[in-house]
């Protein structure tokens, strides 16, 4: 591509100032988006993670603490 | 449909499909794209800013089918108090709303070089923009209450009654004397565009459609994990409560 034709794509017959601000929100909301939810998935499922393993081993303590008061 | 409302099944089977959407989403936003910026001719009339509708068309299926699909399951959690159409409810309200957006603002684009006017208060444009409200709405009120769960309820009921502006917005073309075009693909007697711009708009139409399924299942995943972590801290609460 010359640089012409690359200067005629990006001012799309004088409308590229309207075109561009257009394709240009769309990929800033749904990347946005996107990657919002993507963050606060992983993060509360990290949490919960994290949540469980301190209960199961709590839960391990009791039983091991139960298993010695009877010994 | 029971079937599907368990949340581990639910996760088992979103997680299964998962990798399939990425692919179609991106394949079909890839070739959306390049039909629509590249090869697709500019029309006799609009010159080259057709190539908005190629996203403004898509976009407001997206923002009307998101709320029916949030007005459904506010219905059905309203009804079968089920927490996981609850939920997805929530998990639609943000995909809806920013499509809205996108298809206000490509609108008002287009509206400026082929109208004259960034906006007018015409019946599709003013129904679109409550849209966006009913949209901000849904999202202020179900995180408005100290209880998810009193929020979660008063939110479903607004999207139920604002469905009625879904309707309104589907034939405020043909019901009033718009400045807006009537409907030229989702019509009887078929489509009334050439398939030269028809493909680049069904591209980016299957794209923002798998797109919502994607960013539903990661927010869903999120809710899901998020409602687990209430129920593990209130039974420590409940649990040191009764320990005193």
């Amino acid at each position: 591509m010359s640089t012409d034709s690359v200067g005629a794509f990006f001012a799309m017959g004088g409308y590229g100032g309207y075109i561009w601000p257009c394709y240009l929100l769309g990929a800033v909301l749904m990347l946005g988006l996107l990657v919002l939810s993507l963050k606060a998935a992983r993060a509360r499922e990290a949490e919960l993670e994290a949540l469980q393993g301190s209960r199961q081993d709590r839960a391990r303590r009791r039983a091991a603490s139960v298993e010695e008061a009877r010994s | 449909m029971h079937r599907f409302a368990n949340p581990a099944r639910f996760l088992r089977i979103a997680s299964a499909i998962y990798p399939w959407l990425a692919g179609v989403c991106i394949l079909s936003l890839a070739a959306g794209l390049w039909f629509s910026l590249c090869a697709s001719p500019a029309d006799y009339q609009q010159g080259e800013t057709v190539r908005l509708m190629y996203v403004h068309v898509p976009a407001a299926w997206m923002g009307m089918s998101c709320y029916t699909a949030m007005a459904v399951f506010s219905a059905m959690a309203l009804i079968w108090k089920h927490p996981l159409a609850d939920l997805l409810g929530r998990a639609t309200a943000p995909v809806g709303a920013a499509f809205t957006l996108l298809c206000l603002v490509s609108g008002s684009l287009w509206g400026k070089p082929m109208w004259g006017a960034w906006w007018v208060w015409d019946a599709r444009l003013t129904s679109m923009l409550i849209l966006f409200f009913l949209y901000l709405g849904y999202m202020a009120l179900s995180n408005a209450f100290d209880d998810p769960s009193r929020g979660h309820k008063a939110a479903a009921i607004l999207a139920l009654v604002g469905f009625v502006n879904v309707p309104v917005i589907k034939w405020s073309v043909d019901w009033w004397n718009t400045l807006h075009q009537p409907a030229s693909v989702l019509k009887r007697g078929g489509p009334s565009i050439d398939p030269s711009m028809l493909i680049p708009l069904l591209l980016m139409a299957v794209g923002f459609q798998t797109y919502y399924f994607i960013v539903l299942i990661l927010r869903a995943r999120g809710e899901i994990a998020g409602a687990k972590i209430r129920t593990i801290r209130m039974a420590q609460v409940h649990a040191a409560g009764q320990g005193e």
